[in-house]
């Protein structure tokens, strides 16, 4: 009888749940997985090199690039390793923002992973009701920088500026009536933090309607639960963060362990799993849409009261106001400086650290005294969550690669930089 | 047939078909009944298959309509009012496409599949009928010939799967060949039981069998279909349908986040002729739900006449279930759809089965 072997099965980039561009070798057995290979570097931009050839600031733009599902939690590293390295302090309401929006961009992050999630496991309709929700989210990214995703709105020192008093208004065309534009445009009508209340307020009945569909579900239980299963130690092991590592049931989590900005302050619940399956990282992150919600609210509270600068007065790091720089010598020479070669960073090397949605995102950087890093080494989360892909799937069958594909939250500008 | 047009023909041109059925016979002669059956058959198949290509085509926009309302969408509204052209325009450009077949693909064989997958899905619409008279051929045993021309239509995908030269594709056909063959046993099984209780294998004897008993004398006669005391049994074949049509949930032969499907490889109106089958055998599952065990064109209520209004009325709500559950529910993984298949359905469509056969022996039996 001859030897029935396994065969290889291409899996990717050129595939529905590739999530981008990742490549899996699979080998397989009839329909089991007896080894899956990532495969990287499809979508690599070199950004870590491009850093060292950029002043420290027009780096900023180049980190909404890198895990473009979570823009500003990216900035946030970056901006706090130059910020540490410079020993600048944050005004208190520019720290209040930067949660604010890290908090959004978790919420936008987690909206897209449910949505991704769904439709792997064949659930297509939870993209389109996440998409409907993203859509406000990225409202509140433009109203503030102009941008729906990509939006450098973080610097060195704070943020860009201040909480816009309006948001964007629909305008009537072909597709919109004058009618639904007004009745779209109804909760636009007052600054973005009464918009982004209004959301606040309706995004925890938005997360019951997403879970009537999926949490309950037979076939989505089915799908999800014992699949997957990593255990605490492995998961410290393989270097999990986030999610990942709180699905297993390990309650690490840097807005807690190493509180940054204002998140000391601010009251909020770390959620854990139990088994450390896929459904138990899927309700761990659904329940930190959850505080996300919470965290926003108390950031729009405060920041309702409490007006001041959002950027640093420290003119080596940041632009001076512009009605100053018209009247005023030494303010222009201070604009004319940053604009030509940028802040200097003192020497030395700093590591820094925020919550990602996706898990720990770190910035390692090094500096020589100069207006560039001399180095700069980004630790993403997904590359060390890729890396656990063999493990996680070993022994499951190919719609369990898909599930897994989707459970660790793959986005390939982050692993791929 | 002569006899039944002349009754259904309007009385003034009851003298020119006359004439016509005259001309015939001096022309051919002896040979003329004959060439009058073939003619005749073709006439009626053509009206059972124009319509049906034309309501597939419409199903697959109403599809899209209603999942996109249920996902917050619009659905096609570009090509025509509303997108009402949408399904031809689809059909153009899909006949206008270039058929590709892939280097190392069975070409014969990769040409040969979607006419496996699609002609059965045609041919079982000869023996529906649509009300007492309306049926193309009222044969015997038309559930037996359904059952077993349906059955053919795995052919079809197993031999795309395979012809491809595809791994992706060959991993769809065999997928999709376990899984009808599993569900053709459990759905076998159900029917058993319906023809126990109505005592014909004749579609149409079926549904009249429906129509009697103690809750229709009361009136209330869809209370008397097979739905109500066939229950489990009606929930066995519904859920079969979805299976055998490889509909989400159990779309995993086509699990398009996955494989991608036993088609993968295709193109053009080869891929066309696929969609269309999936479309024709969703519509014919419906239609044999109606007819088994919703009591086809009979009227829920007395005071209502029967009409083949009400058959169609349950095709479309039937069909309008496919959609609302593909719109809802995730998809099964492959060994989970064989662990209902046989470890649930048959076995429970065998216990019913007993139990059914007993209590038809017993005295409290209802089907008399």
């Amino acid at each position: 009888m001859p030897d029935i072997q396994n065969y290889t099965l291409n899996f990717g980039p050129q595939h529905p749940a590739a999530h981008g561009v990742l490549r899996m070798v699979l080998e397989l057995d009839g329909e089991v997985v007896m080894r899956a290979d990532p495969h990287i570097g499809l979508l690599h931009r070199a950004t870590e090199k491009l850093a060292e050839t950029k002043t420290w600031v027009q780096s900023v733009p180049y980190m909404d690039r890198l895990d473009y599902m979570s823009m500003m939690c990216n900035e946030h590293a970056y901006c706090m390793a130059i910020e540490r390295m410079l020993g600048i302090e944050v005004p208190i309401r520019a720290q209040y923002i930067r949660v604010m929006y890290d908090e959004i961009t978790r919420i936008l992050n987690h909206l897209l992973w449910i949505g991704a999630h769904g439709l792997d496991v064949g659930a297509m309709t939870m993209v389109l009701y996440a998409f409907r929700e993203r859509e406000d989210l990225v409202d509140c990214y433009e109203a503030v920088s102009g941008a729906r995703m990509h939006a450098a709105y973080y610097r060195p020192g704070g943020v860009y500026r201040d909480l816009p008093d309006s948001m964007p208004q629909y305008r009537e065309s072909k597709w919109k009536s004058a009618a639904e534009v007004r009745k779209i445009n109804e909760v636009r009508s007052g600054s973005l933090l009464d918009f982004l209340e209004d959301f606040v307020k309706r995004f925890p009945k938005i997360l019951d309607e997403y879970e009537t569909l999926l949490t309950d579900n037979r076939i989505w239980k089915q799908r999800l639960v014992n699949v997957g299963i990593v255990s605490p130690e492995r998961a410290m092991q393989l270097g999990f963060t986030g999610p990942m590592l709180r699905g297993s049931g390990i309650a690490w989590d840097l807005r807690k362990k190493q509180p940054y900005e204002v998140y000391d302050r601010l009251d909020f619940d770390i959620p854990v799993g139990v088994t450390g399956d896929c459904y138990d990282r899927y309700l761990v992150r659904v329940e930190e849409m959850r505080q996300s919600n919470r965290i926003i609210q108390q950031c729009i509270d405060w920041l309702r009261v409490n007006p001041g600068p959002v950027i640093t007065d420290n003119y080596k790091v940041a632009s001076p106001p512009r009605a100053n720089m018209k009247s005023n010598m030494e303010e222009l020479i201070h604009h004319f400086k940053l604009c030509t070669e940028g802040m200097h960073v003192p020497e030395g090397q700093v590591y820094s650290a925020v919550e990602h949605p996706k898990g720990e995102f770190g910035i390692y950087a090094i500096s020589d005294g100069a207006n560039k890093p001399y180095r700069l080494k980004i630790r993403s989360p997904g590359y060390v969550h890729l890396s656990a892909m063999d493990e996680l799937t070993r022994g499951h069958m190919i719609a369990d690669v898909v599930t897994m594909v989707g459970t660790i939250d793959i986005v390939f500008g982050e692993i791929d930089r | 047939m002569v006899e039944t047009l002349q009754q259904l023909l309007p009385g003034f041109l009851i003298p020119y078909f006359n004439a016509l059925m005259q001309l015939g016979h001096n022309f051919f002669g002896a040979l003329w009944p004959d060439i009058l059956t073939v003619v005749w058959t073709v006439i009626k198949v053509m009206l059972i298959i124009a319509p049906l290509l034309l309501v597939v085509a419409y199903v697959t926009f109403w599809e899209r309509k209603v999942i996109g309302w249920m996902q917050v969408r619009i659905g096609p509204n570009r090509v025509g009012p509303w997108g009402l052209i949408q399904p031809i325009a689809d059909g153009l450009k899909l006949m206008l496409k270039e058929v590709v077949i892939p280097a190392g693909a069975d070409k014969s064989v990769f040409l040969l599949a979607p006419v496996f997958a699609f002609a059965p899905a045609l041919v079982a619409w000869a023996v529906i009928p649509f009300n007492d008279v309306l049926v193309v051929a009222n044969v015997n045993a038309s559930l037996l010939y359904v059952m077993g021309v349906t059955s053919i239509g795995v052919y079809g995908i197993m031999l795309a799967g395979w012809a491809s030269n595809s791994k992706y594709a060959f991993l769809g056909g065999m997928r999709s060949a376990a899984q009808l063959i599993s569900y053709e046993v459990a759905m076998g099984l159900a029917l058993v039981v319906v023809l126990m209780v109505s005592n014909s294998l004749n579609l149409g004897d079926i549904v009249k069998s429906q129509g009697q008993g103690r809750f229709a004398e009361m009136g209330l006669s869809f209370l008397s279909w097979n739905w109500l005391s066939l229950l489990p049994m009606f929930g066995v074949y519904v859920v079969s349908c979805v299976a055998e049509t490889n509909r989400a949930p159990f779309d995993m032969a086509e699990g398009e986040s996955e494989i991608v499907g036993y088609h993968v490889e295709y193109s053009g109106m080869a891929f066309a002729v696929f969609q269309l089958a999936e479309y024709s055998a969703m519509l014919m599952c419906s239609t044999l739900i109606s007819l088994l065990f919703l009591g086809g064109w009979l009227s829920p209520v007395r005071f209502l006449p029967d009409s083949i209004f009400w058959l169609f009325a349950k095709i479309a709500a039937f069909v309008f279930f496919f959609f609302w559950i593909r719109a809802t529910f995730p998809r099964y993984r492959y060994d989970q759809i064989m662990r209902l298949g046989w470890k649930v359905f048959i076995p429970l469509c065998l216990v019913w089965l007993v139990i059914v056969g007993c209590w038809m022996m017993s005295p409290w039996n209802i089907w008399k």
